[in-house]
């Protein structure tokens, strides 16, 4: 296990090193990319001043909207569709293809519909959210086994009660499958978005500072976003792991 | 037999019920913004015959079979090599999945700056959402493999070469084209991405056109035909990918 995570640091290290070398003896320019060691000083430079910090917390809020939206109904359509069997299987044809359609195609769609704002952005990261936790869940719930909802049969729960204390707590590493999936997804739709067309937020930001070669802007931006959904990714992932441990499932 | 009737039953009245879903929509928007399908279906017609939309379909077809022939074979390669040694899987792959998860569209002003505005910033934006899949579905496939198999290509004393080619490949083909199936959607979404960002051809190009020029019949219709493709495509490439398994 530490062999492996010496070997994941040196490879990002290494990585790093090449960049900034490439850089510094200008095979990759400045107008291209800056060091590095600039993006991170710029980076500092930013958080310090503080005149994104209205743009951070607009995507941020606008994430964790999408992110809360999208779990919960999937997770509530997840646990409804599994007790009906036929519109599931009606469905499946739709779940199958659902990640092969441009979601992002819609954009201009809800942009006509509902006007330029936070809604159609959020839209589209629930969208996107939404079928990953349904089929996480159903995925975790056929592996429930069929004693436990005997239990829950014989106790006289409601399927309410069911669900919430029996079924989807077994189903807990699932859930957090589909909270990494629903994150991302949300991640994803709301800055894609912004950056195809908006008024304010990170993803407007990283254009404007684009169209305008403001890479002092642009590259600490991008390495904030990549930063935070790699971080909250492997946080999830470790806890996800942490309870498959316990349950002595690898 | 009968899971195959089964099958298209069920993808019929999906479809049905979409569409009814869509009119409804219709009913309660409204012209303002929406389009019914019939309509929709109607200005498709036409717009597929003029040469400027044919211009925009081949333009965008063109960087996308390139972006995923790059997608396919660096991704396969990426699987292969990391997936035969264990070291470099096990480090490798929670690195490639943390990769999967950052929204890649951010990375779209990098490609544009590296590769300048045109055609090759957007296989490369294609490219980079289909590397990741395939070579994770591929590093998957090739460490799943019995080791008995690999076993035998070493008695018969293959060099890696022909181990590639005549053990692991034809072992690993299932898993791999569940990859290619999933690498082919992503790297779609990442072409099409790329021209709605920063493009003057294309189809992403002509929806964001639409958008400024407010032609509600030209966004229902390209995305009407994008899902449309996306859609059929991935059918059957399911189809394929079931068979596969099945065997």
């Amino acid at each position: 296990m530490r062999k492996v995570t010496l070997v994941q640091i040196s490879i990002v290290a290494a990585l790093v090193l090449v960049l900034e070398l490439l850089c510094d003896t200008g095979v990759i320019d400045k107008i291209t990319m800056p060091p590095p060691h600039r993006i991170v000083v710029d980076f500092a430079k930013l958080m310090v001043s503080g005149k994104l910090w209205p743009e951070i917390g607009k995507s941020m809020g606008n994430v964790l909207i999408a992110f809360v939206i999208a779990y919960v109904l999937g997770i509530a359509a997840g646990t409804t569709l599994h007790g009906y069997k036929a519109v599931r299987d009606t469905l499946d044809p739709l779940f199958a293809t659902y990640y092969a359609i441009p979601v992002f195609a819609f954009y201009p769609l809800f942009i006509v519909m509902f006007g330029l704002g936070d809604g159609p952005q959020v839209l589209i990261g629930i969208l996107l959210g939404v079928v990953a936790v349904i089929v996480t869940i159903l995925n975790g719930l056929d592996r429930v086994p069929p004693v436990l909802r005997k239990t829950a049969r014989i106790a006289r729960l409601t399927p309410l009660a069911t669900a919430l204390r029996v079924t989807l707590p077994f189903c807990a590493p699932y859930l957090l499958g589909a909270a990494k999936l629903a994150l991302a997804y949300a991640f994803i739709g709301v800055i894609g978005s912004e950056f195809i067309m908006a008024k304010n937020g990170m993803g407007y930001e990283i254009g404007y500072a684009y169209t305008n070669f403001d890479n002092a802007t642009m590259y600490p931006l991008i390495l904030l976003i990549l930063l935070f959904s790699i971080v909250m990714n492997g946080l999830l992932t470790h806890w996800e792991k942490v309870l498959l441990e316990r349950r002595g499932i690898q | 037999m009968t899971g195959e009737m089964h099958r298209w039953r069920n993808a019929a009245v999906l479809v049905v019920g979409l569409c009814l879903l869509w009119q409804t929509a219709y009913w309660i928007v409204g012209d303002v913004a929406l389009r019914s399908p019939w309509q929709t279906l109607r200005f498709t017609a036409k717009l597929v015959q003029t040469d400027l939309f044919r211009e925009h379909v081949t333009n965008t077809l063109y960087a996308f079979a390139i972006a995923l022939v790059i997608a396919i074979g660096l991704g396969l390669a990426i699987g292969f090599a990391l997936g035969l040694h264990r070291l470099a899987a096990e480090a490798a792959e929670p690195m490639l999945v943390a990769l999967y998860s950052i929204p890649k569209i951010t990375l779209y002003p990098i490609l544009l700056l590296a590769f300048g505005l045109g055609m090759s910033a957007k296989v490369a934006f294609g490219a980079i959402h289909g590397i990741i899949p395939v070579a994770l579905f591929t590093l998957g496939a090739v460490r799943g493999i019995k080791p008995i198999l690999v076993k035998t290509g070493r008695v018969l004393k293959l060099d890696s070469r022909e181990m590639v080619r005549s053990i692991l490949f034809p072992a690993a083909v299932p898993e791999i084209f569940t990859g290619v199936r999933v690498g082919f959607s992503l790297t779609l979404i990442g072409t099409v991405l790329g021209e709605m960002f920063a493009a003057q051809h294309g189809l992403g190009y002509l929806l964001m056109n639409a958008i400024s020029l407010y032609n509600i019949d030209v966004i229902m219709s390209v995305t009407f035909l994008l899902v449309v493709f996306a859609a059929g495509v991935n059918a059957v490439l399911l189809a394929v990918d079931r068979r596969l398994h099945f065997r």
